[in-house]
């Protein structure tokens, strides 16, 4: 009894911050998605009117936003299996028994991911100058034309997929370094007793029983980088030609840009919406991997 | 001969991987102490001829950088003290109290959680313009007092506290308050830390969140300011990295010295509820 009225105690302050600025607010913008709330219902709230699923409806008939989605897509399909790989990549070099001051390599490797986003694009928007840039002044050096990184639509998605790997590689490393750890070394004595290669211990132990690890990393990965925005943001301003606006950009120009917040509402549910979609059925697929 | 090779490659690799991740964080730092304008020349030099401290007093003197680096100060630390005490309590109270719905309540925000944050955003600012608190400081604090992840990573850690220990205390008629004060928070030390660091890194970094409500200057944290800075000096390339460090550098300090506690609670906030 008195434990009841204690745990309730407890928990006030923090239910009370999650449903008044988080829970609350999320109800609030489905509502508000169903609405025209704009500048000038931000001035008079009288001018509000309620236009159903018509914000849905007009984003669905506009191209930036079917480009939005195709470039927050691409960042996406290429950027996660891209990151998952250099994460894996380099758990498996930290925790081959041949490798020499695992500790320094473990702390250099993850130092990019306890970084400033935002200092460290802006650090990327000067290695891949076109003119003055180290990147391109390596890549002269080795006979290739200088390449306008942020400034060629083509490119522009491409390095701030490369930054993306190169700023977050660190933390599912360290995840994978764990799973790696929890494989029982007799799997591999067995293996090699029965002469399996290096590749095929991989293929049959190392993978398989990285299975659940990938599956959860993978998930969770897919689920961040859904949410592009400051990237863009610091490195290109969506630009060149829209080539990087992504959904979140979107949102944020519509709502707190132009203060179309209704439109801008029905933007961030219809990313939720797609997030949800694809991470359920990435878990649905890897339970069913699971059964068989 | 076979083994020496294989030992001389994963090694070699571990450098290469290193040097690309350590590579652009020296470079901001060479350049920091270059005199404006050198790192635009050709060949790109790596090594300032000569250091100067002159891009940091331009920054501290004239672009406001001290007032930034203060409020990013100040509300990383509110926000880190807020969130410990809030997130603490709820934890332990789902750990540890019975209380009737208790594991449903439980599930429920960890449904939350596949709801990504950005989607309460817009009406967030609504409400906090409806309550005197955009462009405040306390606009960037108050939603980041509790989160969902904090109260998973202390309930996660607080279920290993024995019951025995509590239940004796409660016979000796100690009261709960005091029970979480005076036994629980001394065994919860090590997540204390953990939550702590991981707290005050997400408010540093924070981008989103402050772009939004920070609507004057005089409370830019570092990210924004630095934002803002970079499409103004967009040919400053000196001064912007002397810029990065400043606001890179005490998280990476941080890191460096509480890592231990870091990567314990990356590993189990990622572990499956």
């Amino acid at each position: 009894m008195n434990t009841q009225r204690a745990a309730w105690l407890f928990l006030a302050p923090a239910l009370m911050v999650l449903g008044l600025f988080f829970l609350l607010p999320v109800f609030a913008a489905l509502l508000l998605s169903l609405t025209d709330y704009d500048l000038y219902a931000l001035a008079d709230v009288g001018n509000l009117r309620f236009v159903a699923l018509g914000n849905y409806w007009e984003l669905l008939h506009r191209p930036l936003f079917w480009s939005a989605l195709g470039n927050t897509f691409y960042f996406v399909v290429i950027g996660v299996p891209l990151s998952l790989m250099a994460s894996l990549g380099a758990a498996l070099l930290l925790h081959s028994p041949l490798a020499r001051m695992k500790p320094f390599f473990r702390t250099a490797l993850f130092a990019p991911v306890v970084t400033t986003v935002v200092a460290v694009a802006v650090i990327w928007r000067y290695l891949f100058n076109t003119k003055y840039g180290l990147v391109n002044y390596a890549l002269g050096s080795i006979g290739i034309h200088p390449v306008d990184w942020l400034g060629d639509p083509h490119w522009a998605m491409p390095t701030i997929i490369l930054f993306a790997v190169w700023k977050n590689f660190g933390y599912n490393m360290i995840i994978f370094l764990a799973g790696l750890q929890a494989i029982p070394g007799d799997l591999y004595e067995a293996a090699r007793i029965d002469g399996a290669s290096a590749p095929r211990q991989f293929w049959h132990i190392t993978l398989p029983m990285l299975k659940p690890t990938l599956s959860m990393v993978g998930i969770l990965t897919v689920a961040g980088y859904f949410q592009l925005f400051a990237e863009p943001y610091v490195m290109t301003e969506g630009g060149p030609l829209q080539s990087t606006v992504s959904v979140l950009y979107l949102m944020y120009e519509e709502g707190f840009k132009w203060w179309n917040l209704g439109s801008a509402s029905a933007v961030a549910f219809l990313l939720f919406v797609i997030m949800f979609a694809v991470t359920a059925t990435m878990f649905r697929l890897s339970r069913r991997g699971d059964e068989a | 001969m076979n083994a020496r090779l294989a030992k001389a490659m994963i090694n070699g690799l571990l450098i290469g991987v290193a040097i690309v991740a350590l590579l652009p964080l020296l470079w901001m730092l060479s350049v920091s102490f270059m005199t404006p304008g050198e790192a635009s020349s050709l060949p790109p030099p790596l090594l300032p001829k000569q250091a100067t401290w002159a891009n940091y007093r331009e920054l501290f003197t004239h672009a406001g950088m001290a007032r930034y680096l203060l409020n990013s100060l100040l509300v990383s630390t509110a926000i880190t003290a807020l969130a410990l005490a809030i997130n603490l309590m709820a934890g332990y109270a789902f750990a540890k109290l019975r209380f009737a719905g208790r594991e449903r309540l439980f599930q429920v925000l960890l449904g939350a959680l596949v709801i990504p944050a950005q989607v309460a955003m817009l009406p967030l600012f609504l409400l906090l313009k409806y309550l005197g608190l955009v462009n405040s400081y306390a606009g960037v604090i108050v939603p980041a007092m509790a989160t969902i992840f904090g109260i998973f990573l202390v309930r996660q850690y607080a279920r290993t506290v024995p019951d025995e220990l509590l239940e004796a205390a409660r016979i000796d008629g100690a009261s709960e308050l005091r029970i979480f004060v005076q036994i629980v928070l001394p065994l919860l030390k090590p997540i204390m830390v953990t939550l702590a660091i991981f707290t005050f890194l997400a408010a540093w970094n924070d981008f989103m969140w402050p772009l939004i409500v920070l609507t004057g200057q005089e409370h830019y944290t570092l990210p924004i300011a630095l934002a803002s800075l970079s499409r103004e000096h967009v040919q400053d390339s000196e001064l912007m990295m002397a810029g990065s460090v400043v606001t890179v550098l005490p998280v990476l300090l941080l890191f460096l010295a509480l890592q231990r506690y870091y990567l314990q609670g990356l590993l189990l906030g990622s572990v499956k509820g």
